[in-house]
C-alpha cells in the first residue's frame, strides 16, 4: 500500500531506530575494521566491501551514548547516502515492520541532544516507539 | 543534411580532436619554419594539416572555418611550390590563422555551430599575401597539386558546381527534404521539381562515386596501426587490473601457507607472471609521450620572446619519453610556468647576452628520460642564473628568513627558497608569468603526484630545473610498516633508506635542543615517531627499538620511526572515503593481500603535521660527529642487477672478482651448469629472481658472473650486470621466505634483495660437490 513503508529496526542500547528497507544496500555481521587515526570520533574505521573501501560510522557514537562493552556484537548496515556508500554500525537488527505513514509524529521535545538532529520522525508501534533515522544526517561528514 | 544525429555527433567529436591536434602540430611547424623557411617538408606538412581541417569542415557545413582554412591552404601551396617566400608577415598571418581556427573550433565544440565572427580580416590578409599569383578560389575548387576532392562531396554541391542547377534550386530541394520531411533522396526531389533530368543526376552520382573512391588518405601522419580509445574505458581497464593485482596478492599469501598444494603454488606462480605482464602492458596503454605536453611550448616561448624582445630557441630531447596520462595532465601547468619563467626572468636581452660573451639567442633545453623507476624532466636555460645575494635580500624582506639565517645559509639552500610560498624575484610582478602562481605551487603540484623538483643554479650561466616523477600512480610499490599494531604503507617514491635502531650497537635516537634526532653519516636527521603522531599505543616491546624510515619531503629529509618494517608490496592506491579525507597524514588507502584495509602515509602531510621540516632546515647544515655510525664499520656491499626490475646486494667480503664468460663456454656436468675456470670447474648458480640464465634467451652471448669463494671452494653467481659498490651500513628487514634471500634493504632509494650466498651454495647437490672435489684434485695433481 502506498501509505505504509517497511522499516528495518536498528538497535542501539535500548533504543530502536528505523530505516526504510529500500535504502539498505546490505546488512553484514562483524567485520575486520581498520581504524583511522586522527579521524572524527564517529568514524570507527574503514572496511573492505568486496573491493570497495567504505567508512564505518558508529550510530552509538553519533548519538553520544556511552561506548558498548568491548566484544559485544555489532552489525553493519550498509547504506547509500549523499556522502556515498557507508556502513552504519549498530548493536543489532530487529524486525522489519510496516509503518503507517499517517501514524508518525515529529520528534517530541523530550528528545534531546544529538538524537534530536538525527531523528526525522517518531512512529508509534505496539508498545514502543520507533525513531526514524535521517540517513543523510547520520552518515554526514564531520570535522575531526 | 538528413544525417543521423548520432553519427554527426561522433564525426564532430573526432573532427574536433583531430583538428586541435593538427593545430598544435601546425604551431610547432610554423616555429620550426622560422629557422628553416625554405623547407618543403615542413611547408607540405602544414599544407596537409590545413587541408585536412578544411575537408571535414566542408562536409560538416562550417563555411567560415572552411573559407579561412582554404585561404591558408592556398597561401601554403604557393609557399611550398616556391612561388612565395616565407617572411615575418606571412608568419604572423599564419599564426593569427591558427589562433582564429582554434577560436572557431572552440565555439563549435561548445555550441556545435559556428559563431557570428566571419574572420574576414584574417581571410583578406591571407589572400593579400597570396597575391598576385593566385586568385582566391571559390570554396570548392581544390588547389592544383593537392590530392583530389574533399571527402565525399555532396550531390547537391556537384550539381551546382557543374551548373546543372542553381544554388536556389538546390536550396529549395534541400528544404523540401528537411523541413517538409520528404524522405526521398535529393536527386528524386530535384527531378520531380523539374530542375534536373535523370541523366544529369546519374552523371552527378557517378562523379560523387568517383570522388569518394579517390578520397585521399589525408591522415598521412597518424599510423594505421593505432586506435582511438576512450580514456574512460582505459581507466576502467586499469582499475580492473588493479583489482587483479590485489587478488593476485591474496593468492600469493595463501600459497605461502605450508599446507599449500604444489600444483596450486605452481598455478599461482603462473598467475603471478601473467598479472605482472598484464599490469605492465596496461600501464603502457595510458602512457603518452611527453612530446604531447611539450608540443605547445615552442609557440609559447616564441610569443613570449617576441613580447619580451628577446631571442630564444627551444631544443627538446627525449620527446618520446612516456608518462602516464594522469601525470601528463598534472605537469602541464608547472612545465609551462617554468618555461615562461626561464624566458621572462632567466634569458637576458640580446644586448646583455652579447655583452656577457654569449650568443644573442638564448637556448632553452628540455630533456626527458627514464631512470631508476622515475621519469626525469629537465628544463635548462643558459640565461643569467639566479643572483643568490639578491634572492636572500628578497627573502629577508619578505620575512621568510632572518638576516642571521641568510648569512649562514648555503647557496644551494638559498636557491631552494624560490619554492617558498609568496616568493617572486621579479622586479615587478610581470603579468607574463609571475602573477599569483609561484614556484611553490609548481612544487606542490609535482609533489602531489609523488614527484620532486629542484633547481640547480649556475650564476651568470643559467639554471636547470630538475623534476623527478614516479612512473605510475595507481599501482605503486610501498613499504609496509607497523605502528600501534596496525599496518601502514609508505610509498617508495619518498623513500631513501632504512636504519635499524639498536641500543646495543649505538644506533639510537638522541635529543638536540629538546627535539629527537638521529645522526646519519655526519648529518642530523630530525625524527618523527609514527605512534606519537597518530596517537597510537605502541604494542611492541621496546627491546627491538624500532626502525627509522628515512624519507624526503619538500626537498628535506627526515626519519619516521615505526615499530617494524614488514616488507614491500605493490599496492593499488585508492582514495580515502570522504569521511576521513581531511586527515592530512594519509594520502589514500589500499586493500592488503589478506583482504584488510591499510592506510597509506602521506609523507608530506606527516612532515607538515609534525613540523619536522622546520627542524630539518635548521639542522641541515650542521655537520656533526659521526658517533652513531662509528660504532659499527660499514661492510661494503656489491649491488647488482638481477633482472630489469630487480636488484640484489651481495656482501663484498667473499667476492673475489667479476668475470664475463662467453655463453658458449658454459657447459653441463652432472646436471649442473659449469664453466672451466682457472684449471677447475666453476659451478654456476642463478641468483633468486634471475630471469633467464643465459642459455636460450636473447642476451648478447655473455654471461656475467660474480666469483664467490667461501674458503673451501668457489662458485659463480650469475647476474645481469653490476650496479655499484656501496659502503653504507645497510639495514635489513625481513621478507616472506624466499630461497637464497636473507632479507631486503633499501639502498640508494631502491628496494634490494639481500642475497644469502651460503644457502645458495649449500643447496648444490651433494653428488655434484663430489664431482667438483674430484675434478679439482685431479687438476692440482696434474699441475
Amino acid at each position: 500500500m502506498p501509505d505504509s513503508r517497511a522499516f528495518c529496526t536498528l538497535i542501539v542500547g535500548d533504543q530502536l531506530f528505523g530505516v526504510d528497507v529500500l535504502s539498505i544496500q546490505e546488512i553484514i555481521g562483524e567485520q575486520r575494521i581498520t581504524p583511522v587515526p586522527l579521524a572524527p570520533r564517529t568514524v570507527v574505521g574503514l572496511l573492505n566491501l568486496r573491493g570497495e573501501i567504505i567508512p564505518a560510522i558508529s550510530l552509538r557514537t553519533s548519538l553520544e551514548l556511552p561506548e558498548a562493552d568491548p566484544g559485544s556484537p555489532r552489525t553493519h548496515v550498509v547504506l547509500c547516502s549523499t556522502a556515498g556508500t557507508s556502513s552504519l554500525v549498530v548493536d543489532g537488527i530487529g524486525d522489519v515492520v510496516d509503518v503507517d505513514e499517517a501514524a508518525f509524529e515529529s520528534p517530541p521535545d523530550t528528545l534531546q541532544g544529538p538524537a534530536k538532529e538525527l531523528v526525522r520522525a517518531v512512529h508509534k508501534l505496539d508498545g514502543h516507539l520507533l525513531l526514524e533515522l535521517d540517513i543523510d544526517k547520520a552518515l554526514a561528514i564531520h570535522a575531526a | 543534411m538528413a544525417d543521423d544525429t548520432d553519427e554527426t555527433d561522433e564525426l564532430l567529436g573526432e573532427f574536433l580532436i583531430e583538428s586541435f591536434e593538427n593545430l598544435d602540430q601546425i604551431d610547432q611547424d610554423l616555429v620550426a619554419l622560422e629557422r628553416d623557411p625554405e623547407s618543403t617538408e615542413i611547408l607540405s606538412a602544414i599544407f596537409r594539416a590545413f587541408h585536412t581541417i578544411k575537408g571535414t569542415c566542408g562536409f560538416l557545413g562550417y563555411t567560415t572555418l572552411g573559407s579561412v582554412t582554404h585561404a591558408a591552404e592556398t597561401l601554403l601551396a604557393l609557399l611550398r611550390d616556391g612561388s612565395l617566400v616565407y617572411d615575418a608577415d606571412i608568419a604572423t598571418a599564419l599564426m593569427r590563422t591558427t589562433d582564429a581556427t582554434r577560436e572557431m573550433l572552440t565555439v563549435i565544440e561548445t555550441t556545435h555551430a559556428e559563431g557570428p565572427d566571419d574572420y574576414q580580416e584574417v581571410v583578406a590578409e591571407l589572400q593579400r599575401l597570396a597575391n598576385p599569383e593566385a586568385a582566391a578560389d571559390d570554396a570548392d575548387a581544390p588547389p592544383a597539386d593537392a590530392p583530389p576532392a574533399p571527402p565525399t562531396p555532396k550531390l547537391g554541391d556537384i550539381l551546382v558546381e557543374s551548373g546543372v542547377i542553381t544554388p536556389t534550386e538546390l536550396a529549395i530541394g534541400l528544404v523540401q527534404q528537411a523541413d517538409a520531411g520528404d524522405k526521398r533522396p535529393l536527386g528524386e526531389i530535384l527531378i520531380d521539381s523539374g530542375s534536373v533530368t535523370e541523366e544529369q543526376i546519374a552523371a552527378a552520382l557517378a562523379d560523387q562515386k568517383r570522388a569518394r573512391s579517390a578520397e585521399p588518405a589525408a591522415r598521412a601522419t597518424s599510423a594505421d596501426s593505432t586506435l582511438r580509445v576512450d580514456v574512460k574505458l582505459l581507466d576502467t581497464i586499469v582499475t580492473l587490473v588493479g583489482e587483479l593485482v590485489l587478488t593476485r596478492n591474496q593468492i600469493r599469501q595463501l600459497t605461502a601457507a605450508e599446507s599449500a598444494d604444489a600444483s596450486f603454488v605452481a598455478a599461482a606462480q603462473r598467475l603471478n607472471g601473467v598479472t605482472a605482464e598484464l599490469q605492465s602492458h596496461v600501464m603502457k596503454t595510458r602512457m603518452q609521450p611527453i612530446g604531447a605536453v611539450w608540443s605547445k611550448l615552442p609557440r609559447v616561448v616564441r610569443d613570449l620572446a617576441v613580447q619580451c624582445e628577446k631571442r630564444v630557441r627551444v631544443d627538446m630531447h627525449g620527446q618520446d619519453t612516456e608518462l602516464d596520462k594522469a601525470i601528463v595532465e598534472a605537469i602541464k601547468d608547472p612545465l609551462t610556468h617554468m618555461v615562461r619563467n626561464a624566458v621572462d626572468h632567466g634569458i637576458e636581452l640580446p644586448a646583455e647576452r652579447v655583452a656577457a660573451g654569449k650568443p644573442e639567442e638564448g637556448q632553452l633545453l628540455l630533456r626527458a628520460f627514464h631512470e631508476g623507476g622515475h621519469v626525469h624532466i629537465e628544463i635548462q636555460d643558459d640565461g643569467k642564473g639566479i643572483d643568490v645575494s639578491r634572492l636572500k635580500a628578497k627573502a629577508i624582506q619578505k620575512r621568510l628568513i632572518t638576516k642571521a639565517q641568510a648569512e649562514e645559509m648555503s647557496d644551494r639552500d638559498a636557491v631552494d627558497l624560490i619554492f617558498s610560498p609568496g616568493f617572486s624575484t621579479a622586479e615587478k610582478v610581470s603579468d607574463l608569468s609571475g602573477r599569483g602562481v609561484g614556484m611553490d605551487v609548481v612544487r606542490t603540484n609535482i609533489e602531489s603526484i609523488g614527484g620532486s623538483v629542484e633547481c640547480e643554479n649556475r650564476p651568470g650561466a643559467g639554471t636547470t630545473f630538475k623534476i623527478q616523477i614516479p612512473l605510475t600512480l595507481a599501482i605503486v610499490p610501498a613499504l609496509i610498516a607497523t605502528g600501534g599494531g596496525e599496518r601502514f604503507a609508505v610509498p617508495h617514491a619518498n623513500l631513501l633508506e632504512l636504519v635499524g635502531l639498536d641500543a646495543n650497537s649505538g644506533h639510537v635516537i638522541e635529543s638536540v635542543q629538546g627535539t629527537p634526532v638521529y645522526r646519519l653519516r655526519g648529518r642530523i636527521l630530525p625524527i618523527v615517531y609514527l605512534n606519537r603522531e597518530l596517537r597510537l599505543e605502541s604494542t611492541e616491546r621496546s627491546d627491538h627499538g624500532g626502525t627509522i624510515i628515512v624519507l624526503r619531503a619538500d626537498g628535506e629529509e627526515f626519519g619516521l620511526v615505526v615499530d617494524h618494517v614488514i616488507g614491500t608490496e605493490e599496492i593499488v592506491v585508492k582514495p580515502l572515503p570522504a569521511h576521513v579525507d581531511a586527515v592530512t597524514v594519509f594520502s589514500g588507502c589500499t586493500v592488503m593481500g589478506d583482504g584488510e584495509v591499510a592506510l597509506i602515509i602521506d609523507v608530506r602531510g606527516m612532515a607538515e603535521q609534525s613540523r619536522v621540516l622546520d627542524q630539518a632546515a635548521q639542522h641541515r647544515d650542521t655537520a656533526v660527529d659521526n658517533l652513531g655510525d662509528s660504532a659499527e664499520p660499514a661492510a661494503p656491499v656489491l649491488v647488482v642487477k638481477v633482472s630489469a626490475q630487480t636488484q640484489a646486494a651481495i656482501a663484498l667480503d667473499n667476492v673475489e672478482r667479476l668475470e664475463v664468460f662467453d655463453r658458449k663456454s658454459v657447459e653441463t656436468a652432472a646436471g649442473h651448469r659449469v664453466v672451466q675456470y682457472r684449471g677447475s670447474l666453476l659451478p654456476l648458480i642463478d641468483l633468486p629472481g634471475m630471469v633467464g640464465s643465459g642459455d636460450g634467451d636473447d642476451s648478447n652471448g655473455d654471461v656475467s658472473v660474480i666469483v664467490y669463494s667461501d674458503g673451501r671452494r668457489s662458485v659463480g653467481l650469475v647476474i645481469d650486470s653490476v650496479i655499484d659498490i656501496v659502503e653504507e651500513h645497510v639495514t635489513q628487514y625481513e621478507v616472506p621466505d624466499r630461497f637464497g634471500v636473507s632479507g631486503a634493504a633499501v639502498i640508494k632509494g631502491v628496494v634490494t634483495d639481500v642475497i644469502d650466498v651460503p644457502s645458495l651454495v649449500a643447496a648444490m647437490p651433494a653428488t655434484f660437490e663430489e664431482l667438483l672435489a674430484n675434478a679439482s684434485e685431479r687438476v692440482t695433481t696434474d699441475a
